[in-house]
């Protein structure tokens, strides 16, 4: 029956080739940790992706309760916290993913960069990779602020503060973040919150399937 | 694949109508042994992430993400402390020649060129060598930036409070103070709100003493010889007066 839906759709969409270009290539032997243990380096890619996976269902869970205005956003937090199902759980992922996504992308990025494996033909990979590793960092940035607890807000001022150290355009930047020259408050927290949730992870996903769609075409680089 | 005039099309689609088989491409480029993605090394990738996972569960279960008290932005006694990513950061800013007129160094220019230099590294590291021991320069300033990062995030670790942060972000129960009280008034009178605040809310240098969990008797021993970064001898009433103190604050209970 299966068989037979697919057969359905293939003869009219020709589906086959596009997932048969992944499933057909071959993994050569020294990225292989079945063949060379140490070749575990090259999991690591592999993991910052996983985490992120992980990342962006529990945050689409954490959404059904977070409310990002400054009255609620706390409260919020503290009954996802402590009265809802599992909630604990989620945020606990979201939370501790958070750090284990900067560990294996630095890890991921140590190990291209000492490999050698970002110079030519791999120039471009290497860019969309380090745009990627920004755009993490601003992902936790932004998410620190949103429990709106005392970390969180005072973290921020610190940010910001630094962010407005940028000679000449500093100052815009901060406003542009925060929604006010001075006032950290109701505004920053919804700026953040359509950074965290709608901004950052867009230019993510685009920035991951350039980095994916690039691996294919090219490959994976060869042993030292 | 074949393409141009004289190509069958499923109906008036570009879908070709002559469906040619899927021979897999020729990797025998590749020195050793290939193993097939799939489903031979996925299954393997599956299997690691499993073991991951676990691990990553672990952790979540058995560290419950820390929630500090909701955000106050008139209580300018508060240490902040960013994520421990940033830390090395922060730190950075703390030395003289990258704080005050110079932060634009500590805070710009600094990161901007590890950046920078990042984003640039395989223009900046041109030769066609891979290994590690042929590109000495590149390699070098890796290992420099990254004794530096380490560094940095360590002296931030040692030097920061790490008690004195975990109390003045604690969850605190809200809790109507008598300030009429006889116990109050001694408190006060013995200069203990300086450091414990005027509704016993605690701050940087001392704990909340609303649910303490103490007896009178303990109260009284604290008051009198201190405990903790508290030195004794603060307490100056009379021992009518401190059974007073000692009865209000062990009767302070979070509601």
């Amino acid at each position: 029956m299966l068989n037979k839906i697919y057969n359905w759709i293939d003869e009219r969409l020709d589906i086959t080739p596009l997932w048969r270009d992944i499933a057909d290539h071959e993994v050569p032997e020294h990225v292989n940790p079945a063949h060379h243990f140490s070749a575990f380096v090259y999991c690591f890619g592999g993991l910052t992706f996983f985490v992120t996976v992980i990342q962006i269902l529990s945050g689409m869970f954490l959404t059904m309760y977070y409310v990002p205005d400054i009255k609620n956003a706390w409260e919020s937090v503290y009954y996802l916290q402590n009265e809802v199902a599992f909630g604990q759980i989620v945020r606990g992922m979201h939370h501790w993913g958070a750090s284990l996504v900067i560990v294996m992308m630095f890890l991921h990025t140590l190990r291209v960069f000492f490999q050698g494996a970002y110079k030519k033909p791999r120039e471009l990979n290497w860019i969309v990779g380090v745009l990627i590793f920004m755009v993490m960092m601003g992902l936790g940035f932004t998410g620190y602020l949103l429990p709106w607890d005392m970390k969180a807000l005072f973290a921020t001022k610190v940010g910001l503060q630094i962010a407005e150290a940028t000679p000449i355009i500093g100052p815009a930047i901060k406003t542009l973040l925060a929604g006010h020259p001075e006032i950290v408050g109701a505004q920053t927290l919804t700026r953040f919150f359509a950074i965290h949730v709608f901004f950052l992870p867009a230019a993510l996903l685009g920035l991951m399937a350039a980095h994916f769609l690039m691996i294919r075409k090219q490959g994976i680089s060869g042993p030292l | 694949m074949h393409r141009g005039k004289g190509m069958k099309f499923v109906g008036d689609s570009r879908v070709p109508a002559v469906r040619k088989p899927n021979i897999p491409k020729d990797y025998s480029e590749y020195p050793g042994k290939t193993e097939a993605f799939w489903p031979n090394f996925l299954l393997k990738e599956w299997m690691v992430g499993a073991v991951f996972l676990i691990g990553f569960l672990s952790l979540t279960v058995a560290h419950p993400s820390p929630l500090e008290r909701v955000a106050d932005p008139t209580d300018t006694s508060y240490i902040p402390l960013p994520d421990w990513y940033f830390l090395f950061l922060y730190q950075l800013l703390k030395y003289s020649f990258a704080s005050g007129p110079y932060t634009v160094i500590g805070a710009i220019v600094i990161p901007g060129l590890a950046f920078g230099a990042l984003l640039l590294a395989p223009f900046l590291d041109r030769g066609p060598e891979r290994r590690p021991s042929k590109r000495p320069v590149a390699v070098g300033m890796m290992l420099l930036t990254l004794a530096a990062i380490v560094f940095l995030t360590w002296e931030s670790v040692v030097t920061h409070d790490w008690e004195a942060a975990a109390e003045q972000g604690k969850i605190r129960a809200e809790v109507e103070i008598d300030t009429n009280a006889e116990g109050y008034k001694i408190l006060e009178a013995n200069t203990c709100l300086t450091c414990h605040g005027e509704n016993l809310q605690g701050g940087p240098a001392a704990p909340s003493l609303v649910g303490t969990g103490l007896s009178p008797e303990e109260v009284a021993n604290i008051a009198k010889n201190g405990v903790g970064s508290m030195p004794g001898g603060l307490f100056q009433g009379t021992d009518e007066e401190l059974q007073k103190l000692a009865e209000f604050v062990a009767g302070l209970d979070a509601e």
